[in-house]
Parts: C-alpha cells; sequence; structure tokens
C-alpha cells in the first residue's frame, strides 16, 4: 500500500495516518484535533482556491492548510 | 452564598458549552475578561433543589497546554481555584476526539462530571453510546443530555452536586505513556517531590508528564522554585527526547498524545458506541457543504451572504439610528431653549449631548451587526467563510477569518470601523487578530463617504463614480498591503496553524441569539462609552477654548447692531430689507465662528501645523478640520464649512462649500487628491481607537494604530502632492 503526503491525496480518498512529523504549536494543534497515527482520515473538499483543504476525522470535519498537511504522511487505502 | 458551590463548565469549542451555561444561567450572567488578556471570563448562577451553584464558562479548548491563552486561562482556572466540580461538556457525535481534553481532565485529577451533549444528533446519526457503561470505565459520572432542549440536565445537575458532597477530591488517572516515558517518569519522581511549591498544586506525575510535554509554563515555575531539582528533571527529559528521537524519530509529546488516544480508544473498545449504518454516512451538513464551499458557487453564495449581512446590518439599522439621531436633536433643541447662551450651553449641547448621542449613535448598528454575526457563526457558516476565504488572506498575514471585520468596515463602502474592530473577536489567533484590527480602520466607512463624495464631486465630478470605484479598491489594497506589513515588522512570527473544525450546521436558538447580541452591545456601551464621552468633551473644548477676546466679540458685536440700524431702520415690515439683514446677520456669525474657531486650541493647532501639512499641499483651515474629524470623519465637512465662514454646513448638502472650495485659489485637483487620500488613511475617529484599545487589551495598540495610520497618510498625501504638482 503506498505511502503519500496528505497534500497529495484526491478528493474522496481515504486513508490511514502513518506519521505527523512535525514538533511544537502546529504538531499539538494537530494531535490535539484528533489528527494521529492510526486514524483513518477522508479529503472531503478542498477551498475554492485549493488551499485549505477539509478532511473527515473521527465524525467530525476538520481543516488544515497545504503546508500544514505536509508533514502529515499517510497510507493510502487499496 | 458563601456555600454556593462554583461549576467550571470546560469543553471543545463548538460542543455546546455557552448553550448549556445560556440555559442554566439565563440572563443571570456576567461577563468580565480575565485581568490583562482579552479572553471572556462569563460567570453566573442558578439554583438546583434549594443549592445556589456558581457556574463558570471556561474558554473552549482541545487541550490544556501552555500554547494559547484559553487553555493556560482553563487551566489555571481549574488548578487555582479548585472548582468543586468540573463539568466536561463532551459532542457525543464526536466522542473520541471530545474525551482528548477529557481525558486530561482525569490526569489533572479534577473532580469530574461528563455531559454527553447533542446526544440527539448521535441518535439521528445512528450512534447509540451507553453511558452508564461509559461512566464506569471512566470513574465519572456520564450524563446524556441536550443542552438546546434541556433534556437531561436535571439529571445533570444531580450528578453535579453529589460529586460535589463527595468527601475527598478524586485521584488523578493514572495513564500508561510506554515504557520510554513511563520509565522516565519513575526516575524524575524524586526530583519531582523535591519541588514542594509545585507539588502543593499540580499532581506529581502531571508535572512530570509537563515537563516531557515541553511546558513553558510548568518548566519555568520549575525553574523558579527549584533550580537544582530542574536541572537535573531538565537532563533527564532531553535524554528521552534524545532516545525517541533516536529510535522513533518522535518527540515525547508526540508519543504521549498517541497514547491518550489509545486509553480513550480502550475505553471505548467494545460495546460503548454502536452505530446503526455502516461507514461514513452523508450527513445532511456534507450535503450543504457540497454546493456551499463549491469551487465556483461557494463564493457567490458566500458573496450573497457577506451582502445580506452589509445590507441587514447598515439599511435595516439606520430607522432606529435616525430615531436615535432625531431624539438628540430635540433634546439639544430643548437645552438650546432652556439654558441661556453661555459655555455651559455649549458643553452641554456640543460636548455631552453629541457625546452621549455619539456612543449610543453606534448602539443599532452593533446590535444588528453582532445579531448578523451571531446567525452565521451559531450556525456554522463563518468557519465556512474562513475556510474560502483563508488562501488570499493568509498570503497577507491574515486568517481567513480577517474578511468579516473587512467587510463591515467598509469592504464594501458605506461600513463603519467601530462594528468591524468588535467583529474580530471571532478570530482565535492573536497575531492575525491584531493585525485585522489594525489595518480595518483604512477601509471607507459610512462617515468618510460624504467627505470623499464632495471632494470627488467638486474636482473630478465627470469621473465620479469610477473615482468612487478607485477609492474602494484603494482602501482594500492599502489595508491589505499595511497587513502584511505589520505581520512582517511589529507583528512578526508564524502564522498560527489554521487546523480549524468545521462544526456542522445547526439552526441557531434564539435564545443564544439574544444573549450574545445583548452581552456584546452592553459591554460596548459599558466600556466604550464613558470613554467615548470623556473624549467628546475633551475635543469640544479643543475646538472651542481659548473663546476670541473680549475686544473681537464687542466688535462683532458692533457689526451686528451696525447691521440693525443700516439695512433695517426701525421696526420694518419689508420682505427684502429683513431678508438682507439675516444675510447680513448670518455673515458676521459665519465670521464670528471662523474666527472663533481659529482662535482655539486646535485653530491653533491646524495653525501650527501648516510646517508640515504644506509638503502635502493642505492648509490650515484643511488642518483644522482634519482635528475635527478625529471626533467623527463627517464633522470634516462641517468644520471645513466654519473655517471658511460658511457658518453651518451639513454633511448631507454641502454644495455651498463644494463651490467655495471649487473657487478657492488653495485648492486644485492635486491638492483636492492628497486631502482625499489623507482622510481615507489617517488616524481613526476616537471611538475606533477607543474601541481599538478595549478590544487589543492596550493602549499601546490605539496610541500605535493613531501614530502608524497618521504617519502612513501624510507620506501617502506627499507623494501624491510632489508628484502631481510635477506632472501638472
Amino acid at each position: 500500500m503506498p505511502l503519500i503526503n496528505l497534500r497529495n491525496m484526491a478528493i474522496n480518498q481515504t486513508g490511514t495516518i502513518v506519521a505527523v512529523k512535525v514538533s511544537g504549536e502546529l504538531g499539538r494543534r494537530i494531535r490535539e484535533m484528533g489528527l494521529v497515527p492510526g486514524t483513518e482520515i477522508t479529503v472531503k473538499q478542498r477551498a475554492p482556491l485549493n488551499d485549505p483543504v477539509a478532511l473527515r476525522v473521527m465524525g467530525g470535519t476538520l481543516t488544515l492548510r497545504n503546508n500544514e498537511a505536509d508533514f502529515i504522511e499517510v497510507e493510502i487505502a487499496p | 452564598m458563601d456555600n454556593a458551590i462554583t461549576v467550571a463548565l470546560a469543553g471543545n469549542p463548538n460542543a455546546g458549552k455557552t448553550t448549556l451555561f445560556n440555559l442554566l444561567t439565563g440572563a443571570r450572567q456576567h461577563v468580565g475578561n480575565y485581568p490583562g488578556i482579552t479572553v471572556e471570563q462569563k460567570e453566573g448562577c442558578c439554583l438546583h433543589h434549594g443549592q445556589g451553584l456558581r457556574v463558570v464558562d471556561l474558554p473552549g479548548t482541545y487541550s490544556l497546554t501552555a500554547y494559547s491563552v484559553e487553555e493556560l486561562v482553563a487551566r489555571d482556572f481549574l488548578v487555582n481555584e479548585k472548582p468543586d466540580v468540573v463539568v466536561d461538556v463532551i459532542d457525543a457525535s464526536n466522542l473520541e476526539r471530545n474525551l482528548y481534553l477529557g481525558c486530561q481532565f482525569l490526569e489533572l485529577g479534577v473532580p469530574l462530571v461528563i455531559a454527553l451533549n447533542m446526544i440527539d444528533v448521535a441518535e439521528k446519526r445512528g450512534i447509540t453510546i451507553d453511558a452508564a457503561a461509559l461512566g464506569k470505565r471512566l470513574g465519572v459520572p456520564v450524563i446524556p443530555i441536550v443542552a438546546r432542549t434541556g433534556r437531561g440536565v436535571d439529571q445533570l445537575l444531580d450528578a453535579v452536586l453529589k460529586v460535589a458532597a463527595g468527601e475527598s477530591r478524586p485521584q488523578p488517572a493514572f495513564l500508561r505513556y510506554g515504557s520510554d516515558i513511563d520509565e522516565a517518569l519513575t526516575d524524575m519522581m524524586p526530583f519531582i517531590r523535591q519541588c514542594t511549591e509545585l507539588t502543593a498544586i499540580y499532581p506529581e506525575r502531571w508535572i512530570g508528564v509537563k515537563l516531557l510535554e515541553n511546558d513553558t509554563q510548568i518548566g519555568q515555575k520549575a525553574i523558579a522554585t527549584h533550580p537544582t531539582a530542574s536541572a537535573k528533571l531538565n537532563e533527564r527529559c532531553e535524554a528521552v527526547v534524545n532516545h525517541l528521537q533516536n529510535t522513533l524519530g518522535v518527540y515525547p509529546e508526540a508519543v504521549i498524545a498517541d497514547h491518550r488516544y489509545g486509553y480513550i480508544k480502550s475505553i471505548l473498545h467494545q460495546g460503548i458506541v454502536t452505530r446503526k449504518f455502516v461507514a461514513d454516512r452523508l450527513y445532511a451538513s456534507d450535503k450543504i457543504d457540497k454546493i456551499v464551499t463549491h469551487r465556483f458557487l461557494g463564493p457567490l453564495i458566500m458573496a450573497g451572504i457577506l451582502f445580506a449581512l452589509y445590507t441587514f446590518t447598515f439599511s435595516y439599522s439606520t430607522l432606529l439610528v435616525d430615531w436615535l439621531a432625531s431624539f438628540f436633536a430635540l433634546l439639544n433643541h430643548g437645552v438650546d431653549t432652556l439654558l441661556p447662551d453661555g459655555p455651559l450651553k455649549s458643553m452641554i449641547t456640543s460636548g455631552v449631548i453629541d457625546g452621549v448621542g455619539g456612543v449610543l449613535g453606534f448602539v443599532p448598528i452593533i446590535m444588528f451587526m453582532f445579531f448578523g454575526i451571531a446567525v452565521l457563526e451559531d450556525s456554522g457558516y463563518l468557519a465556512r467563510v474562513a475556510f474560502m476565504m483563508d488562501r488570499i488572506f493568509h498570503f497577507f498575514g491574515l486568517h481567513g477569518s480577517s474578511v468579516m471585520p473587512f467587510i463591515v468596515s467598509g469592504g464594501i463602502a458605506g461600513g463603519c470601523a467601530v462594528p468591524g474592530v468588535m467583529a474580530t473577536r471571532t478570530l482565535r489567533s492573536p497575531k492575525e487578530r491584531l493585525a485585522t484590527l489594525l489595518t480595518v480602520p483604512f477601509m471607507n466607512c459610512g462617515a468618510k463617504l460624504p467627505v470623499l463624495t464632495l471632494l470627488i464631486g467638486t474636482f473630478f465630478s465627470d469621473h465620479q463614480a469610477r473615482y468612487m470605484f478607485l477609492a474602494t479598491l484603494a482602501a482594500w489594497l492599502v489595508a491589505l498591503c499595511a497587513a502584511k506589513f505589520l505581520r512582517m515588522t511589529v507583528l512578526r512570527g508564524a502564522s498560527t496553524p489554521f487546523v480549524m473544525e468545521l462544526p456542522p450546521y445547526r439552526f441557531p436558538t434564539l435564545r443564544g441569539l439574544a444573549i450574545h447580541t445583548w452581552e456584546r452591545t452592553w459591554q460596548y456601551m459599558k466600556k466604550a462609552g464613558t470613554v467615548i464621552l470623556g473624549i467628546s468633551i475633551l475635543l469640544w473644548a479643543l475646538m472651542t477654548y481659548p473663546s476670541l477676546p473680549d475686544e473681537r466679540v464687542a466688535h462683532f458685536e458692533q457689526q451686528r447692531q451696525l447691521a440693525h440700524t443700516t439695512l433695517a431702520p426701525g421696526t420694518s415690515e419689508n420682505q427684502s430689507e429683513k431678508e438682507a439683514l439675516d444675510k447680513a446677520l448670518q455673515k458676521i456669525k459665519a465670521t464670528e465662528a471662523m474666527e472663533g474657531l481659529r482662535n482655539s486650541f486646535g485653530g491653533r493647532i491646524g495653525i501650527a501645523c501648516e510646517v508640515v501639512s504644506r509638503y502635502a499641499g493642505i492648509d490650515w483651515r484643511t488642518n483644522i478640520a482634519l482635528i475635527g474629524g478625529f471626533a467623527a470623519k463627517e464633522v470634516i465637512i462641517s468644520t471645513l464649512g466654519t473655517a471658511y465662514s460658511l457658518g453651518d454646513v451639513s454633511s448631507e448638502d454641502a454644495t455651498s462649500l463644494s463651490e467655495r472650495l471649487a473657487k478657492d485659489p488653495g485648492w486644485n485637483p492635486v491638492v483636492a487628491l492628497a486631502v482625499l487620500v489623507f482622510i481615507m488613511f489617517y488616524a481613526p475617529c476616537f471611538v475606533t481607537v477607543v474601541c481599538i484599545a478595549k478590544e487589543a487589551g492596550s493602549w499601546k495598540w490605539a496610541a500605535f494604530s493613531i501614530v502608524f495610520n497618521t504617519v502612513f497618510a501624510y507620506s501617502m498625501a506627499v507623494a501624491v502632492y510632489q508628484i502631481g504638482t510635477w506632472l501638472y
């Protein structure tokens, strides 16, 4: 199963987070919103200018910017 | 109420904390600020089975780190004030993620009751939660409620009373964070115990976890109270960091977070949550979002909604504004006829009544705007606006949520910076919020419009529409670039992460909207009102004193006598003679007013400033008008009228002033353009300045706003004038 960056996921694509490679405030914000390894996410939407992106995580919808999504590695579901 | 139980409401943003708070306390609430910061502190009280409850609404947070003021405020309240019970409001349809905060309450060992809110929404989505079993596993009462309707709230309060009546405070939950962290914690314990000042208020293990999480507040406290032990602790923490970095490539805080989620998963793992529908059902919210945040339709719908909000705020409030204005005009007239001429009357009419009128004149606009924004915020749409606009605003160092304040301030020409500044409250990121706060006054508010119309109408009448449009465009450009400039200089720093929730759409409750609107409007009246009244009187004095010397007053009196005797000898009934007399008297009055203004402090400042302002082609008359414009921009017209000895010129009909300016040799299109630019960008009116001070939490930023804007406007005006004169 391929590992890709969250930025490169297509709309409606689903995958499981493998790693969140950032510390500090951004890392903490990402984790406290539930974006931790093992979590299943689905890309729901992109903003009109392609950035930010909206994700479905644990029954809720989250948004993050592309440069923040860069730190998140995802294993795509087959 | 000495025996009142203190209940703290905590929970994630959007979990319905405020709805529960409003339901419990109704109108019996008090909004204040935590000392020194702008986070609101809301408190109220209620009665349950004869027991008084003091309810404190803590800021909504996702975690208890030291990264944001909200989280620090919540954490400090829990450890310092030791509330009798903490109610963690959890969104039932989002249980797993919401429990991340709940888990941290358990680690902190606070007396906890979990309110499983919006259980009806979860049920509708086919999620059933075994609250009793969940409570048993967590070791705290879990009560399903619906805060919007009040379902289950009685049981919740029963549980609160029961926990409050409990003898001892609960022990902090013992979570495992993996062998590396656990070992480190064991090693650290002896040193932590040496920091007795810390262990007196925080649980021991919790201190260790926070140190491993690199928590600045706890770290600094440890160094301050026990430097030797803290050095040892630091050493141990660094060892773990290095070890984890080498083996797993992660930081301890990530490992700790993973284990918290692991703990939550193990709690929920079987039987607690049952889902009737498989997989990701397309919720109603998703269906709405498919259209509302659509690539092409989204921006169109947004433009429509923002325009509607704008129209609602400024058109529908005019009726109330006009009523208030005519009421104050009536009051002025009453005082005018009752009191004899003199400084007291002048102070009451021009200082006090105009000042109070100025304060209250904004109230309908602020009320309407906050109502409109509350609808958008409570329904969940505001988060979508931020989502769609973020790409553009982020480029200028702002946040997607900045769009609302900009629109309200005059992004569509004719807004008002006062509600615009207050609308920045919806921004949660401090730096972006300040940058927005300081740049929204650049927009063309409704009070600048008559002045712009006058100048454009007089000097550029051929292209009036085009120039007005350019003025709006220029305002946007300048405001955004100024924001970028501020974010690169005084407000430098990484942008706040955009990681944010798009809450599901909800129908706002009328009760919530009413409370929301009223409390913000009241805050404006209470906090800004008094200061505004004071400054209003001060400005009045500035434009009135010192009054003309006696011999000048006598001179004008003499002229009046002369007019009476020469133009209308005796009691003539002749109409044309009467008119001629009136005209002559008016002229004398206007000249006297001009001389009075010139003689006043304001006038003297204006004349003194000519040394500087002439580089922008601005003479002393305009200077005085610009000083008057600090009271309110539309005052520029009337002050300019007085300075040109034209008597009373109203901002609605300024033809006499327009004709006068067109004829004046001191004015030409280049000067007009320079003045135009200066008026658009110089110091915001003082009502806005007061609001900036209140919202930014410091007068320093208010002063900064005056100086920065004026210096900027001046350099722009000089550039326009110098280049313009050279070309012209």
